[in-house]
Formats: structure tokens, C-alpha cells, sequence
């Protein structure tokens, strides 16, 4: 019997990543006045980012449960 | 302030020449002193060395005392010894080196093929790897992958990385492309890694176990023969490993070396080739026009004797010692272009100068000697340790020189290697620890820097400090909250620094003249900056030149701010500001309440006090550290500062039903808090016409007008409406630390001031009731009348026993059930288990039935002040089962806990049930029982504490500069972002009631009170 390959996006204790657009990149860094490498960071190693297939470079949003505030979002740039 | 970062730190050897360059002054005489009591000329305590007499000039430098830093000399060692603290790598590198050539043990790069083409050099210029290349590559059968990269390396050389490492150069207009080889491959890694993790150091490592592998030297070799050079023979070998022309193999074999099916050619250079065969390797040589033939030089192992011989054993299995200069030798020969592979930088660093020829000797400014009372000189360890490194290599020449036996030669090295060894560090494993005549070990080099007295972390990181003061404290119930009793012995010491000014003059004079008695002042300083002491002669004279723009050190005095600390420092609530009260006594003084913040308690605890000394620093710490700003704890949002064990057992006591006091009574019990009216009293004694105030009214009048509360106790709910106490009891969880809602309440609706009173009140009433009332708990309190007994004996004690006992019986019949997913074994354990853990409990709710409210312990256990009722069953019904690893208790002998039971038997009193009360007494066999339970408790909480200290420690390591900045996100110190809202709702728990943000019911609660 061949197993069914399940996708790690659909378990429900991984949170929602999104590559971000051009755009909203830079209205985020201009928001927090940072640059780039000033974000948090997420190995490209990382299982989700290898399924999303992000590149290095890019910046994911990572839209989670918060245990204190409902909904958190978190943005982070993709590193060797 | 500028400031600029630092871009890396690098660490290199002293080489012999840099120090005799930086060397003041030769050392050749072990002797200090002279006869006339000054140093001698190239001694130790050299004046050219620094100085540290008062009064002295250098003769280096000219500097006084504490102007002249100190300088090095040296001492010129009569043989090489080897550095202690290199001799490991000594090791490695000795082991990684030919033996007669001194190269690393690994294959240089060789050649694979040539090209010559503009345009591909043109792309090699640009560094892009073409198609044109990859088809290069491909034709000759070393396929490129997509992600291979190109660097330049130097004019005329690139390197090529992908799963292999290439090195292209030009060479005589050709392109030649060759293959990295181990030794390009791991320089190449050396250089990847640095400024990486893991870095140089494991690429190091690697090679270190690689080369040490190779048995035969691939650079040098003995000479085997010689044939004629011929092209065609050139070409066979030219053509590298897979066409060996029947030629060149007759030629191996009549010379006795037949090659096997098939061995490795490699092209080094156009004069140089390698064949390895098995674990032969041949090295063949063009030259003179013919081609030589050598076998790679064999490598003899070599041991590693610990701390610092070298032991080398040949192909006989004879062992024979490398002296120090051996090594040197050895090291000496290993070429600047291998460095590299060692990881470090040829220039600062060679091999050779871990083998000491030349010794620096510190400045004397670094080893000060002492004078003792007696006038005689102290002199310091390393000064010791430098006077027998003299003597020895003294000894060493002299005999030397004389010619004497090698024996004994040897021995005067060992010697002066034990010397130099311990000199660097004097807790070698496996070399006996220098002593002084005294016997204690020397304080060497390495002792000087390492662990918590070290260098680092005893004098850089951490050291003493002034104005500050150290002593045991003790309870001081009628001080306030924020205020500190501090020992006028202390307060005289400690002072603070006043600028004398047109306003406070008159009030400084008065105070210098009081010169050493209490409120005065130990030293002036005048205009001029010159610092006088203040004494019995001078006092009155000082006084009256008093004059503006002085400075005075005044005594420590009430009302001045101080911070008090108490360690371990693991929240900010463990330093805060306090007020001074000075007091006689030799004790810090503190209120019982500010306890918890400090994890104190009287049973001997020391803390420390701090002077603050500038203006800026008192401001900061009344606005930011003042204990006020600490009553509620930023840690879980409640207060931490509140009434503890005694004011929460009066409080109850106060407000515990419907308690009568006259005014006399009620005025005593407020005594000390500022009330100015008693309000209206709850009625009149019926017999005369005396008004009365209830207990909970006393209490009402602490509270702030206005306060509205209502939650629920210990003991029922509680009810305050208009700052007066309705209905419940006062427990810990209204004021207790910790818990306490009503003073929750006050801070965030009456703030920090108010609170601050509140506490201050709380405690003052809770104490002059509890003085009143009398409060005390014994033995005696814990009896129960004789049917009480009986009923736990009956009741509790025979029914579990009986339970007990038809489980087992049942059990051993075979006829118990298992529960799910356990043993019938496990079964009976936790059923019995079970049944003696109810049979404590109802033993410990018969004994509560006959010990009422008033009974003192149920009291405290019931308001909270201290202990459980768990603690009282103990005490008076029944002890309980004791547990290890929360099973009965079943080590021991096999089959049974003690001698004194039966083997096999698992009734309860053979497994550790305690059937009587603490009260009544254990057996010897239950004594036992439980001293085994108590010593799991005790072992589970000395590694806990240590544990959890440790993981603290790492915790705030890593997060220690984090800061949560204006935009409410959290970043670190280069302004990354950490976290984009603090907490991910921005919500400061220490702000917010009981960790909510908004509470909803209790605006409700509000605003319908208001309406």
C-alpha cells in the first residue's frame, strides 16, 4: 500500500506562511524603519519554507494563534 | 562619545626575537635584594622592570609609582622546554607533519588538463563559469553542477567550488586545470569557516585527523632508482591513472617494486609525480635528464606522554624520546605555506615558538611584593616561581658546561621543564602542584585568570565596590515599608558627599563640628580639592573655615535614600530604594512585609546596602526603584508585597465574627496609624453606655474612603462597600503577599502612595492587635479528646486496614481485577495506595471536626498565614503513607523493606504507612519510613534549585538586552526585531488586573454601583 504523502501546511499546528509581495515588503520595513536584515530571521532548511518553496531572500508572513492576543503576525526573511 | 565596532580580535605567539625586542632588561641572578636593601642589577625585582616602592624612579622609563605601567624582561632558558599549554598541539602537529620534510601529510593538488582559449580565459576574468566551460569540464569528464561558483584567488588563479574543489591557473599562456587535492580542499574549508560556526577550529580538527593518518610522505622520499627520461615514458605518466604503458611497469618491476593491477598517477607539477599503490607511494622526480624514483619517506608514530614528553617509536618498536629541541627542530621545518592548514597566520604565529627558548618575565608592577609589619619582604608566587626557573637553568649551564654525564642533563631539563610548566599553570594533571615553603600550592599564571576568583570573573567582571555595607537582618515591624534601620556603627562609616552652598552652610558647620559623633561628617574637602579627615584636634577649626565651594562627607542620616539588595539578584523587586532610619543595634533593620520581594527571612540572612553618591542617582532610584513602584510584580500582576504569617493571622483573628472594643481598645489597636476620626461606633454596651467598634470596623478604617470590593475568601465571600468592611473575613487572599486583592485594588485605583500606606497601616494594626490578643500554638494544641482518638482509630485507621488487607487477600487469590493498561501488580499498589490516602485524609477531617476555628493552627491553615491542614493532620491524626518515586516504599532487602517483616509481605505497615500522628510518636520501623521519604524531598529540592538557577541564569544571558521600544516592538541591540508586538498584544501584565486587559465584570460592577 503507497502512502499518501500529507502536505504540513494542512496540520493544524502549523501556522499560516504567506511570500510576500514587493510592495508590502517595503511598506513593512518602512513601518518598523528597519531594513531587511533587521527581520527575524527562518532557515530555508525550515519544513515549511522548503514547502512553500520561499527562496532566500524572500519575506514570509506567518499569520498565528496567539495564546494572548487571538492573532499574531509575524514576518520573517528567508536565510541560507 | 564615539564609538566604534570591532571588527574581529586576532591572537598570535610571541616569537623569541619580539621578546628580547620588548624585553627592558636581561634576568641572570635569581637573587632580589642586595645587601643594602636596594635590587640588584638584573635581578628579578629589577628597577628596569618597573617600580613599586614610593619614592622610586624607573630607570626604563623614568615614571614614578603608578606612572611607569612596568616592563618586561627575559630570561634566556639553557634549553628549549615546551609551552604547557601548547603541548597538546604540539602533538597534533608533530603527528601531522613528515618527519624528514616537515610538510603536512596530505597530497598537493594535481594536475587534470590544459586548455587554451581567450575566450574562456576572458570568462574566467569576469569569474562566470560559461557554457563553454561546463561543456570544458564535461569533455573530460568532471561534470559541473548548476550551483558551482568561481573565485579568484590571486592573478593567474581561480578556484572553482562545487562538489569539488578546482583550482585553475595560467601558466605559460596555457590554462591549466588542476584538481585541489586534500591539502586545497581543507585550506579551502579553513577559509570557509572563518568567522563561522563551528568554524576554523573544526575544519582544523579535521585535517589534524586526516594528515595523522597518512602513513608514508607524499613530498620527500629515500631513493629508490633511476631510469633514463624518455617521452614516451613522460607521456605514461602524463596521462595519469588509467594508462600505465607496459614500459614503465617492466621498468618498476626489475627494479623490484612490481606496481599492482592498478595503482594512482598523479601529475603535481611538469617535474613531479605521484603513484600511490596500496600503501606504497612512489614519487617520481624529471631531472638532469633523467627520471628518479623515491618511496615516500615512512612515518614513524608518535606518542603524546602526558603533560609534555614525546615519545617516538620506529619500525623495531624502539621508543626514543624527542627532546624539546627535537621538536623545535621538527617544527622549525614545517613551511610557512602549511601554516595555513593549522589555522593560523605563518607571521604571527609559527609552530616553533611554542617551544620556549627565550621566557618574557612580567613586569614587577604585576607581581608586587609585600612588606610585611616585621619590615621583612613578601615576595609574590610568580616571583618564587621565576627565582627556581633562575636557579635551575643556572644549574643546567653550569653543568653543561662542565661536561656532565647525559643523565644527569636530562634530569636538570626535566627539571627546569617541571619549572617553566608550572609557572603557566600549577594544576597540570599528572605534575605535582608547586608548593610554597608553607606548603600551600603557588597561585601561578593560569590560577591568576581562571574561575570565580580569576581575573575575569573576581576582578574584570565583578569586583568590590565602595559605599556599601553588609550585615545580618532582623524584623522591625514599626518602621515603614520603605525604610531601612541601618547600625549607627554603619552609618557612620558610610557618607555622602554635600557641596557646601550659601543655603546649607550653617547647617554643614553645625555638623562638622559635631566631627565623629553621630549625624556628622569624616572628611572636608576644601575648594582647592585638597581632602582633610576630620578629628578630634582639627573639628573646630574646620568648622569655622568652612566656606563655599568645600565639599563635606556627612555621615549617613534618616530619610537619606539607599538601595538595599538582597542575593540571589533574580528580579528587579531584589534591589530597591529605601529610606534611612538610623538605629543603635548592629542590624539592618526591615519591615516584615517587604520580605517576599527579597526571598528574606531572620534566620541569619545578610544583605547589602548601598550609598548612592550623586544627585542623578538618588532622583533615579526615589522615581524608579523606590519600594512603593514594587508592590505589585511585573512577574504576575499582583502584588508581592503584602501582610505575611502574623499580620494575616491577626487580621482574621480582628475580623473574625462579631468582636467588641471599647474606645480605650480601639484607640490602642490603631496606635500608630495616622486616623483622625473613628467614625460612628457600631453601638453601645448594653449594660452601660459605653460605644463600641466591631472588629471589622477597626479594620474599615484603614481602608481608603470609596473602595468598593467584593470576592470571595478563604472562608466566604467578602463584601467592602465604601471602604467599609460588610460582610467576610480578612484573609491572605485579601492582603496577604502574593495574593492580597484589596491591596491590588488600591494600587490601581488609589495608586502607589496610597497602597504604600495601606500596607504600612495593615501592618501596624495587624501587629498591635496580635500583641493584644496573644497568639501561640504547641504541642497541647494538637490534642484530641480520647474519642476523637478512638473514632481514627476505628473510623479511618481499622476500615483502610481491613481494605488493605482484603486486597491483598484478593490479590493473592488471583481474583483482582487490573485496571486498564496496568498490572494486576500495579493495581493492588495503587489501590492500596489509594485507600491509605483516604484513610489519612478522614483521619484528618475527624481531628479538624474536634479542633475548631479556635484552635490556633486550624486558624492559620485556614487564613492562609502559615501551614496546611495537611501539615495539622500530620501533626495530630495520622502521619500517612511515605513515598519514594510516588510508590510505597519497596528497597531494602530482597522481598521485604526490613528485617523486622516478614519477606513477601505487603501489608501496609510493612511498606511505609506511619499509622499514628508526629504527636504521638513514631515506631523505630516508621521513623525509618519516613526518614526515607524526607531524604528524596531533601535530594529532589537541592538539584531542583540548582537546576532551575542555572536555566534562569542562561535565560536571561540570552535576553538580558532585549528592550521593548516606543513602536511596541521588542528588539535587540543592533535593532533587530524580535518580536513585532511585546507579548503578541503589547499588554504589560503588571498593569492589567489579573493578567486580563480589560476586566469586563468589574467595569460592569462599576458602573451599575455608580448609577
Amino acid at each position: 500500500m503507497k502512502k499518501e504523502k500529507v502536505s504540513i501546511l494542512e496540520h493544524e499546528l502549523v501556522p499560516k506562511h504567506e511570500i510576500m509581495g514587493a510592495e508590502e515588503i517595503k511598506e513593512l520595513l518602512d513601518k518598523y524603519k528597519i531594513k531587511r536584515e533587521q527581520l527575524p530571521k527562518i532557515k530555508l532548511s525550515d519544513p515549511v519554507i522548503k514547502e512553500i518553496k520561499a527562496d532566500v531572500g524572500d519575506v514570509v508572513k506567518i499569520r498565528r494563534q496567539s495564546r494572548t492576543a487571538g492573532k499574531a503576525l509575524f514576518y520573517r526573511l528567508v536565510i541560507e | 562619545m564615539r564609538t566604534k565596532r570591532i571588527k574581529g580580535i586576532k591572537f598570535g605567539l610571541l616569537s623569541p626575537k619580539e621578546i628580547r625586542k620588548m624585553s627592558a632588561s636581561k634576568i641572570i641572578t635569581a637573587d632580589t635584594y642586595g645587601e643594602d636593601g636596594f635590587p640588584i642589577e638584573m635581578g628579578l625585582v629589577n628597577q628596569r622592570l618597573g617600580v613599586i616602592d614610593p619614592g622610586l624612579r624607573c630607570k626604563t622609563c623614568g615614571g614614578r609609582m603608578g606612572e611607569c605601567p612596568g616592563h618586561f624582561g627575559h630570561i634566556e632558558l639553557a634549553a628549549p622546554v615546551i609551552h604547557i599549554g601548547y603541548a597538546k598541539l604540539i602533538y597534533r602537529m608533530l603527528s601531522a607533519t613528515c618527519r624528514k620534510c616537515g610538510r603536512v601529510l596530505l597530497e598537493d593538488a594535481y594536475f587534470l588538463f590544459s586548455v587554451s582559449d581567450t575566450e574562456l580565459e576572458h570568462d574566467l576574468k569576469r569569474e562566470i563559469i560559461s557554457a563553454k566551460w561546463h561543456k570544458e569540464f564535461g569533455d573530460k569528464g568532471f561534470t559541473l553542477s548548476t550551483n558551482a561558483s568561481i573565485t579568484k584567488v590571486k592573478n593567474d588563479e581561480w578556484t572553482i567550488t562545487d562538489k569539488e574543489l578546482f583550482i585553475i591557473r595560467k601558466e605559460a599562456g596555457k590554462l591549466n586545470v588542476y584538481d585541489a587535492g586534500e591539502k586545497g580542499r581543507f585550506l579551502n574549508d579553513i577559509e570557509l569557516g572563518k568567522g563561522k560556526q563551528p568554524g576554523v577550529g573544526e575544519a582544523v580538527k579535521r585535517m589534524f585527523k586526516e594528515a595523522a593518518k597518512h602513513t608514508v610522505c607524499s613530498h620527500c622520499g629515500d631513493h629508490l632508482f633511476d631510469f633514463a627520461a624518455d617521452a614516451r615514458l613522460e607521456n605514461s605518466l602524463n596521462k595519469g591513472e588509467d594508462i600505465i604503458s607496459k614500459e614503465l611497469r617492466r621498468k618498476f618491476a626489475t627494479e623490484g617494486h612490481a606496481l599492482s593491477k592498478n595503482p594512482s598517477i598523479k601529475k603535481e607539477t611538469d617535474n613531479k609525480w605521484l603513484i600511490t599503490d596500496k600503501d606504497k607511494r612512489y614519487i617520481v622526480r624529471k631531472g638532469n635528464g633523467k627520471l628518479t624514483v623515491d618511496c615516500g619517506t615512512p612515518q614513524r608514530v608518535i606518542k603524546f606522554d602526558k603533560p609534555s614528553t614525546y615519545i617516538e617509536i620506529d619500525e623495531k618498536e624502539r621508543k626514543r624520546r624527542l627532546m624539546p629541541s627535537d621538536v623545535r627542530e621538527r617544527l622549525e621545518k614545517i613551511p610557512d605555506e602549511d601554516i595555513a592548514l593549522f589555522g593560523m597566520d605563518p607571521k604571527s604565529a609559527r609552530p616553533e615558538w611554542m617551544v620556549l627558548t627565550v621566557l618574557p618575565v612580567p613586569p614587577v608592577t604585576a607581581r608586587p611584593s609585600i612588606t610585611l609589619e616585621s619590615g621583612q619582604r613578601s615576595e609574590d608566587d610568580l616571583t618564587h616561581k621565576l627565582v627556581d626557573i633562575i636557579r635551575i637553568n643556572h644549574r643546567f649551564m653550569d653543568n653543561r658546561a662542565a661536561g656532565a654525564p647525559q643523565l644527569i642533563i636530562e634530569d636538570l631539563w626535566e627539571l627546569l621543564q617541571y619549572h617553566v610548566s608550572t609557572y603557566f599553570d600549577n594544576e597540570i594533571v599528572g605534575i605535582p602542584p608547586a608548593r610554597h615553603r608553607s606548603g600551600r600550592p603557588l597561585k601561578t599564571m593560569t590560577q591568576r585568570l581562571k574561575g570565580k576568583e580569576g581575573r575575569f570573573r573576581g576582578s574584570l567582571s565583578g569586583k568590590r565596590v565602595n559605599f556599601s555595607a553588609r550585615t545580618v537582618i532582623s524584623p522591625a515591624p514599626d518602621i515603614d515599608i520603605d525604610e531601612v534601620g541601618v547600625p549607627e556603627a554603619i552609618a557612620k562609616e558610610l557618607t555622602v558627599n554635600v557641596n557646601v552652598t550659601e543655603r546649607n552652610i550653617d547647617i554643614l558647620k553645625e555638623t562638622v563640628r559635631r566631627g565623629n559623633k553621630h549625624p556628622g561628617a569624616n572628611y572636608v574637602r576644601r575648594a582647592d580639592g585638597k581632602k582633610v579627615k576630620i578629628t578630634e584636634t582639627n573639628y573646630k577649626t574646620l568648622a569655622e573655615e568652612l566656606d563655599i565651594g568645600w565639599k563635606v562627607e556627612r555621615h549617613l542620616r534618616d530619610r537619606d535614600i539607599v538601595l538595599f539588595n538582597r542575593q540571589p539578584s533574580l528580579h528587579r523587586m531584589s534591589i530597591m530604594a529605601h529610606y534611612v532610619r538610623v538605629m543603635p543595634g548592629k542590624t539592618f533593620r526591615l519591615n516584615p512585609t517587604v520580605c517576599p520581594p527579597y526571598n528574606a527571612d531572620y534566620d541569619g540572612d545578610e544583605m547589602n546596602l548601598h550609598v548612592l553618591q550623586t544627585e542623578e542617582a538618588r532622583a533615579e532610584a526615589k522615581i524608579l526603584m523606590a519600594v512603593q513602584h514594587n508592590i505589585i510584580s511585573p512577574r504576575f500582576g499582583r502584588p508581592i508585597i503584602g501582610g505575611i504569617h502574623d499580620h494575616v493571622s491577626s487580621l482574621f483573628l480582628l475580623t473574625y465574627g462579631e468582636k467588641k472594643f471599647d474606645r480605650e481598645e480601639t484607640l490602642e489597636i490603631l496606635k500608630g496609624i495616622d486616623i483622625d476620626d473613628l467614625r460612628e461606633p457600631a453601638g453601645t454596651f448594653r449594660s452601660e453606655d459605653r460605644p463600641y467598634w466591631t472588629g471589622k470596623q477597626i479594620f474599615s478604617m484603614i481602608l481608603p474612603a470609596g473602595l468598593n470590593l467584593q470576592f470571595k475568601g478563604k472562608v466566604g465571600g467578602v463584601t467592602i462597600r465604601d471602604g467599609n468592611l460588610e460582610t467576610g473575613v480578612i484573609d491572605e487572599i485579601a492582603v496577604g503577599s502574593f495574593k492580597g486583592k484589596i491591596i491590588d485594588r488600591i494600587v490601581r485605583q488609589y495608586g502607589e502612595e496610597a497602597a504604600k500606606t495601606f500596607i504600612n497601616d495593615l501592618a501596624r494594626l495587624a501587629t498591635n492587635y496580635i500583641l493584644r490578643a496573644g497568639f501561640s500554638f504547641g504541642i497541647s494544641d494538637e490534642d484530641i479528646p480520647r474519642e476523637g482518638e478512638q473514632q481514627i482509630k476505628e473510623e479511618a485507621m481499622r476500615v483502610a486496614e481491613h481494605t488493605v488487607d482484603e486486597l491483598i487477600r484478593a490479590y493473592e487469590a488471583e481474583e483482582l481485577e487490573a485496571l486498564p493498561g496496568r498490572t494486576v501488580e500495579e493495581t493492588l499498589e495503587l489501590r492500596i495506595m489509594e485507600t491509605l490516602g483516604r484513610a489519612r485524609d478522614e483521619a484528618g477531617s475527624i481531628a479538624e471536626r474536634y479542633l475548631g476555628i479556635e484552635n490556633a493552627g486550624v486558624l492559620m491553615a485556614k487564613s492562609g498565614a502559615r501551614g496546611s491542614l495537611l501539615n495539622l493532620t500530620q501533626m495530630a491524626a495520622c502521619v500517612g503513607q511515605q513515598s519514594v518515586r510516588g510508590e510505597r516504599i519497596k528497597r531494602g532487602y530482597r522481598g521485604r523493606t526490613l528485617p523486622h517483616f516478614k519477606p513477601a509481605d505487603r501489608s501496609a505497615k510493612a511498606h511505609g504507612f506511619v499509622k499514628p500522628s508526629f504527636k504521638e510518636g513514631l515506631s523505630p520501623t516508621e521513623y525509618f519510613f519516613h526518614a526515607v521519604g524526607g531524604r528524596e524531598a531533601l535530594v529532589d529540592t537541592a538539584v531542583r534549585t540548582s537546576q532551575s538557577g542555572y536555566f534562569q541564569r542562561r535565560l536571561i544571558n540570552a535576553l538580558l538586552d532585549l528592550e521593548v521600544k516606543e513602536d511596541e516592538t521588542v528588539r535587540e541591540t543592533r535593532d533587530t526585531i524580535v518580536q513585532f508586538k511585546y507579548g503578541e498584544d503589547s499588554v504589560d501584565p503588571s498593569a492589567c488586573e489579573y493578567g486580563k486587559v480589560v476586566d469586563i465584570d468589574e467595569i460592569i460592577k462599576d458602573v451599575m454601583a455608580g448609577t
